[in-house]
């Protein structure tokens, strides 16, 4: 790991995926929001007619479990094509919130949002 | 490309909003679905999984005697609490031999709701348990039969064998405040729980 500049991050196309050069499943779970890069890399390669339909539903943030019903397929099959999207550049990832202390900031804001309904 | 009217390339991750979920459990039948759906901005979603991908390594195609093709279904909804974030509710699948689904589910849930059929409370031990061994909040919501609700809530809670920190509720998982309620109720055990922590 030599020679990484110790003042400043390394800046990849995949800091997303904590820096791995290829994504994996692991980085995609069912709240995942995936968001189709805009403008599209235009070096990359063209997409397969399964890829257009993800960026087409993902023009806007989509989470994954919404994008596999939406294209009707399991969430592991949508996954694999998402890692390539990513890997392409096409798409950008956001991970859900963490939870595991939940931000009692963020509790209040659920539970105002479940008030208005 | 509806409505994308601004150039933000450089943050598009930045402008999806945050997320989170609520798992929705209980015994098969139970109204899980129903309960996504009263409240759901959405109509309930749902996706398919073939069970040997979502359950086991997928790279070993060995197992020819696993020819025989089972999904299991999910249904979730959707409710955008705020304009940055967003809430899912997921249906867990009720029967019982897809419990190791929920594994994955409960991952980075906030917590859940336990629905209880009033007129088979005892099938939906199995969800309680689960939440209860791996140290997920819950509240037990009691789905009355059209509506209705022949016992007291000690009863039940009594019938569950649940300790006095699980909040019971009884609801009417067709109305969706009723449902709104008790995610209000699950909401509002997180938050005293987070207050005793800090």
């Amino acid at each position: 790991m030599g020679g990484s500049d110790p003042s400043g991050r390394l800046v990849r196309p995949f800091t997303l995926t904590g820096g791995r050069t290829r994504p994996s499943r692991a980085d995609f779970t069912l709240i995942t929001t995936v968001t189709a890069a805009d403008p599209q890399p235009e070096s990359a390669a063209r997409p397969q007619p399964e890829h257009t339909r993800i960026l087409r539903l993902c023009a806007r943030p989509m989470a994954v479990a919404e994008l596999a019903a939406r294209l009707d397929l399991p969430v592991s099959v949508v996954v694999i094509m998402l890692c390539d999207l990513l890997e392409a550049g096409r798409i950008t990832v956001r991970p859900p919130r963490s939870v595991t202390t939940p931000d009692p900031d963020l509790l209040q804001k659920v539970r105002e949002g479940l008030g208005r309904l | 490309m509806a409505g994308s009217d601004t150039d933000a390339r450089a943050s598009a991750d930045g402008d999806a909003p945050d997320t989170v979920k609520i798992l929705i459990a209980g015994g098969f039948g139970v109204g899980k679905t129903t309960m996504v759906g009263s409240v759901s901005e959405i109509r309930p979603l749902r996706t398919e999984e073939p069970l040997t991908m979502a359950g086991l390594g997928v790279d070993d195609l060995d197992g020819v005697e696993e020819k025989r093709v089972t999904t299991v279904a999910m249904d979730f909804g959707r409710i955008t609490v705020s304009d940055d974030l967003v809430l899912y509710l997921f249906g867990t699948p009720g029967q019982q031999r897809f419990w190791f689904m929920w594994n994955d589910l409960a991952l980075g849930a906030l917590g859940a709701v336990v629905l209880v059929d009033v007129r088979r409370p005892k099938s939906s031990f199995a969800a309680i348990d689960f939440f209860e061994r791996r140290g997920i909040p819950f509240v037990v919501a009691v789905n009355g039969f059209h509506g209705e609700h022949p016992y007291p809530v000690e009863d039940i809670r009594e019938a569950l064998t649940l300790p006095a920190e699980v909040p019971v509720l009884l609801c009417d998982a067709r109305e969706r405040e009723s449902s709104r309620d008790v995610l209000i109720a699950l909401i509002d055990l997180l938050i005293a729980q987070a207050a005793a922590a800090s």
